[in-house]
């Protein structure tokens, strides 16, 4: 089961802790509880449909697949912050980390057929900031209310 | 979420209610392969009750349309919502992939 622990924020804003092992089938239910709470504050649209679904999921699927390898002893932890302007995401786990500049491009012709490799770039195009740590095992992410430029 | 698989026409058709994320893409590849090992050679994928696909989604429908294509088959994606042909579109498996309007204008292609 995935836990949810709120934390002190500033005035306005929603700030929360969830903690859910390292197993996809909490992916949906984690998702579907920060949507909603993002709901609140009238996000909505494809900014809500989209761009932090793809977020959140992406981020957590890497999490429990990549960095913890879906080891049920190791848990993921998201921390979310949600006010009226943006809503800020940092998605921690227990592996080693990796090299987020070092993957290949999937949109590449080459790249195209293959089954892997979108998570991060999905992530990094529908995302408004997007940062790894130096070890790699944590990203924050932003997502603005109002997009800066179309995502297409 | 579910799956719900059925023949048309001579083209089998996989209707995805829900999500088509990490979760479940197994399943619904599974699916299509018994399918294929059965001999079926036309495929369609209907998303009209899809809400959303992650990336791991994304490349079981790579992984499938590239193993349908060994075979000497066809697959057809169809009626994905404004959200799901913008991740095609920013993935470019737009380019990859044959995406038709409704399910009837992908029948027809299959033909």
């Amino acid at each position: 089961m995935y836990r949810v622990t709120e934390q002190d924020g500033r005035e306005g804003a929603a700030h929360f802790v969830v903690e859910l092992p390292s197993e996809v089938r909490w992916i949906e239910p984690v998702v579907d509880y920060v949507l909603g709470r993002a709901e609140a504050f009238a996000y909505a649209g494809p900014r809500l449909t989209l761009n932090l679904r793809v977020g959140i999921i992406e981020a957590l699927a890497n999490a429990i697949i990549c960095g913890n390898a879906e080891d049920p002893r190791k848990r993921v932890r998201l921390e979310v912050t949600i006010d009226a302007q943006r809503v800020e995401l940092e998605v921690s786990d227990e592996g080693p980390g990796f090299s987020p500049d070092q993957l290949p491009d999937p949109t590449a012709p080459e790249n195209l057929g293959r089954p892997c490799g979108r998570g991060v770039y999905l992530l990094r195009r529908l995302m408004d900031e997007v940062r790894y740590n130096e070890r790699g095992n944590a990203v924050r992410m932003v997502l603005y209310r109002e997009a800066a430029l179309p995502v297409r | 979420m579910s799956f719900r698989v059925f023949k048309e026409n001579g083209v089998v058709v996989v209707e995805v209610d829900g999500q088509l994320i990490v979760g479940n893409r197994q399943e619904l590849k599974q699916k299509v392969l018994d399918e294929l090992e059965a001999g079926e050679r036309k495929f369609l994928i209907d998303f009209a009750k899809t809400g959303y696909i992650d990336s791991s989604g994304l490349g079981v429908l790579v992984s499938l349309s590239k193993k349908i294509r060994e075979q000497g088959g066809e697959l057809r994606l169809a009626n994905l919502n404004e959200d799901l042909r913008t991740l095609f579109e920013l993935t470019k498996l737009d380019t990859l992939f044959t995406i038709a309007d409704s399910r009837d204008e992908a029948m027809a292609t299959l033909a």
